[in-house]
C-alpha cells in the first residue's frame, strides 16, 4: 500500500513558484516588470549621480528653456533645470508616494476587511457603512480636504491617499474572507483546538491574498496619478521638487513654445502606470487558476 | 463510567432561524466504550455531523445551539468548558476526519506544515521538532516523508484523506470523530482507507464515533451500531444485534434499500417518503407516517428506547403489542 506513493519524480512547486512560472509567460507583465525594477534602480542610483541642491533645484537661467540636445536629453525647463535629472530624481516621489499610500492603506484595509468579513453582524456593518461614507465622496475631495487641513508635505499626501486605498482594501478583504471562512479546512483549524486569531492570519488570510496582490499592482497605479494630480493642482509634493505631476504644471505655461516641458514628465506617469496595470493584468491571469491553459 | 471515554446524555441541538427552529438532535444518548467503535448510521438530515459538532462543542452559534444534555469525554463535560479548555480538548483529545478531503486541507499550506500545526500547539515542542513528528505521522498512513513539502493540489483525492487522517491522530487523540470519511472517495480506496483508519485506531487504543451511511462499512468497522432518524436514536445495540436481530422498523428499511447477494435480480425495496422536515417534526414517532408497521398509537406518543436483551435499545411502540415481529407482524 504504502509502496505506491513512493512517488518522488513529483516536482515540488508552491503556489508562488507556480504563479511566477506563469506570470513570466506574459509578455506584457514581463515587459511591465521589467521597466518598474528599471525604474527603481534608477530612482535609487540618481541620488548617486546627482546631486539634489546644485543638480535638480538649483536655477540656471542661462540655459532655460533650451530644446531637448545632446547635453540635455529632455531639454530644460524655464528655469534652466535639467528634465533628464529631473525626470529620474522625480521617480522616486511618485514611487515612494505610490508604495507607501498603497502598503498603509493595505494594513489598515486588510485588518478592517478582515474583521468585518470574519465576525459579520454588527462589526461589519460599523465598519462597512463608514467604509461606504468614504467610498462615496470621490477620491480627489478627500485628498484636497485633508491636504488642506494638515498642510502640503509629501508626508500629507501620503496620508490623503491612503484613505482611498485603505476603503478599496477593505472592500476585497472582507468579501474574499468571508468566502474563505465557510471553508471545510477553517472548520477543521477550529476542530484542531487552534485560537481564533491564530485561524484568521495563517488559514484566513493566506488564502484571501490573490485578489489583494492585483489590487496592490493596480493600486499604485491610480495612486501615482492621483498623486500627480495633486501636485499640478498645487497642493501635492511642493515645489521646487521634482515630482512629475508638478512638473507637468509646471511645463503648462510653455505648452505652445516648449511642449517637452509637458509632453516628456506625461509619458513618464503614463509609463509607469501603464508598467504597473500591465503587471496587475498579468498578476491577476497568473493567480487566477482557471485562466490556466 | 470509567471505562467510557464518551457519554452523551439527553443532547438536545436546535438551529434558530429567523423561518422557525430546526430540532437537529432530541433527547440524544448514548456511550462509547473505551477502544470500541460506534457506528452512527442514519440518512442524509438526521443529525449525525450535529452530534458530532456538538461533541466538540462547535456547534455553529448563532443559529445552533445546544439547549440541555451532558457530553461526558473521559469525565469532563464538553458543555461546560471555557474557551481555553475547548481549544486544548479539541484536537489533543478529540479529532474528527472529514468527508470531503478536497476542501478539508488548507491549499496554500504544505501538508507537512498543516500535520505539524497542531502537534506544534498540543504538545508545546519546537517547529523543526513538529515537522520531524509530521513526517513520521506520513510515513504511518503510507505517504513518502519526502512528500511533507508539497501542497495539497499535489496529491489525489485517497492520499489527501490520509493526509487528513494523519493530521487527526497527530496528537494521539483518545476519541475519533471519522464524519463519513470514504463517501467522497473511490470505491477501490475507500477500503484502502477504512483499513488504514482501522488499523490504526487498534495500534493506538483508539475508540472512533463513525459516522456513515454505509452499513457495509459499519459491518466492517463497528463494535456498537447507533441507528439515528430525524435526532433520535431509534435503535442501538451492537453491531451482532443490529444485523441479526433488526428491530426497528426503519433500521429493517434500511436493510431492504441495500441489494442482496443471496436474492439476486430481487428488486430493492426502498422506505417510501421522506424524513420529516426538522423544523416542523410530527408529533408522536417521527418515523410513524412512513412506518408500515405504524398504528394511530404511534401518531400520538413518543417511544422511549425499550431494552429489547444484551445491549439492545429499539424505540418502537410496536413492541408493545404481543408476538410483534418484523416482515410478517402476528
Amino acid at each position: 500500500m504504502a509502496k505506491l506513493n513512493d512517488n518522488n519524480e513529483v516536482k515540488s512547486r508552491s503556489m508562488a513558484q507556480e504563479t511566477w512560472r506563469r506570470l513570466i509567460k506574459n509578455k506584457g507583465a514581463v515587459i511591465g516588470l521589467i521597466f518598474l525594477l528599471t525604474l527603481v534602480v534608477v530612482s535609487i542610483l540618481s541620488g548617486f549621480i546627482y546631486d539634489y541642491d546644485t543638480d535638480i533645484i538649483a536655477l540656471n537661467m542661462g540655459e532655460a528653456l533650451q530644446a531637448p540636445s545632446a547635453a540635455h536629453w529632455f531639454g530644460t525647463d524655464s528655469l534652466g533645470r535639467d528634465i533628464f535629472a529631473r525626470i529620474l530624481y522625480g521617480a522616486r516621489y511618485s514611487l515612494m508616494i505610490g508604495v507607501g499610500a498603497v502598503a498603509i492603506g493595505l494594513v489598515i484595509g486588510v485588518t478592517l476587511g478582515a474583521i468585518a468579513g470574519f465576525y459579520g453582524g454588527a462589526v461589519d456593518q460599523i465598519i462597512m457603512r463608514v467604509v461606504d461614507v468614504f467610498y462615496s465622496i470621490p477620491n480627489i475631495m478627500i485628498a484636497v480636504v485633508i491636504v488642506s487641513l494638515l498642510g502640503t508635505s509629501t508626508v500629507n499626501l501620503l496620508i490623503a491617499l491612503c484613505f482611498t486605498c485603505a476603503t478599496s482594501f477593505t472592500r476585497i478583504a472582507r468579501a474574499s474572507v468571508m468566502t474563505i471562512r465557510d471553508q471545510e479546512y477553517v472548520e477543521a483549524a477550529y476542530e484542531l483546538g487552534l485560537p481564533t486569531w491564530k485561524i484568521i492570519l495563517k488559514h484566513i488570510i493566506p488564502n484571501c491574498l490573490s485578489p489583494i496582490i492585483v489590487q496592490v499592482t493596480l493600486l499604485i497605479g491610480t495612486t501615482i496619478i492621483a498623486a500627480s494630480s495633486l501636485s499640478f493642482l498645487g497642493i501635492g509634493v511642493p515645489s521646487p521638487a521634482p515630482e512629475w505631476g508638478a512638473m507637468l504644471s509646471e511645463g503648462r505655461q510653455h505648452i505652445r513654445d516648449a511642449s517637452y516641458m509637458c509632453v516628456i514628465p506625461g509619458i513618464a506617469i503614463m509609463l509607469t502606470v501603464l508598467a504597473l496595470n500591465l503587471l496587475g493584468d498579468g498578476l491577476r491571469d497568473a493567480l487566477d487558476p482557471k485562466m490556466k491553459k | 463510567m470509567t471505562d467510557k471515554i464518551l457519554e452523551v446524555k439527553d443532547l438536545v441541538v436546535q438551529y434558530v432561524t429567523d423561518d422557525g427552529c430546526v430540532e437537529a438532535v432530541n433527547d440524544l444518548s448514548f456511550s462509547i466504550g473505551k477502544k470500541k467503535t460506534l457506528g452512527l448510521v442514519g440518512e442524509t438530515g438526521a443529525g449525525k455531523t450535529t452530534t458530532a459538532l456538538s461533541i466538540l462543542n462547535l456547534i455553529p452559534s448563532p443559529p445552533g445551539e445546544i439547549k440541555s444534555g451532558s457530553i461526558m469525554l473521559d469525565g469532563s463535560d464538553v458543555l461546560t468548558m471555557d474557551q481555553e479548555e475547548l481549544q486544548k480538548m479539541r484536537g489533543n483529545d478529540v479529532a474528527m476526519i472529514f468527508q470531503d478531503p478536497m476542501t478539508a486541507l488548507n491549499p496554500v499550506m504544505t501538508i507537512g506544515e498543516q500535520i505539524a500545526e497542531s502537534i506544534e500547539l498540543h504538545e508545546k515542542i519546537s517547529k523543526k521538532e513538529s515537522m520531524e513528528r509530521a513526517k513520521e505521522m506520513l510515513k504511518l498512513v503510507g505517504i513518502a516523508e519526502s512528500r511533507a513539502y508539497d501542497y495539497p493540489h499535489q496529491f489525489s483525492g485517497g492520499m489527501r484523506q490520509r493526509v487528513v487522517i494523519a493530521i487527526a491522530l497527530a496528537c494521539n487523540p483518545k476519541l475519533l470523530l471519522a464524519d463519513e470519511p470514504t463517501t467522497a472517495l473511490d470505491v477501490t480506496i475507500q477500503a484502502q482507507v477504512l483499513e488504514l483508519i482501522k488499523k490504526l485506531i487498534t495500534e493506538r487504543d483508539m475508540s472512533m464515533l463513525l459516522i456513515t451511511h454505509d452499513l457495509g462499512v459499519v459491518a466492517e468497522v463497528c463494535d456498537d451500531v447507533a441507528v439515528m432518524y430525524a435526532g433520535r436514536i431509534v435503535e442501538i445495540g451492537t453491531a451482532a444485534e443490529i444485523f441479526n436481530e433488526t428491530a426497528h422498523p426503519y433500521t429493517e428499511g434500511l436493510f431492504n434499500s441495500l441489494p442482496n447477494l443471496k436474492q439476486r435480480g430481487e428488486k430493492l425495496v426502498p422506505i417510501t417518503g421522506m424524513m420529516p422536515d426538522p423544523m416542523d417534526l410530527p408529533e408522536g414517532c417521527s418515523f410513524a407516517p412512513r412506518c408500515p408497521y405504524a398504528t394511530e398509537a404511534c401518531k400520538k406518543a413518543n417511544p422511549g428506547l425499550r431494552h429489547l436483551g444484551g445491549s439492545h435499545y429499539v424505540a418502537c411502540q410496536a413492541y408493545e403489542r404481543e408476538n410483534f415481529k418484523l416482515g410478517g407482524e402476528q
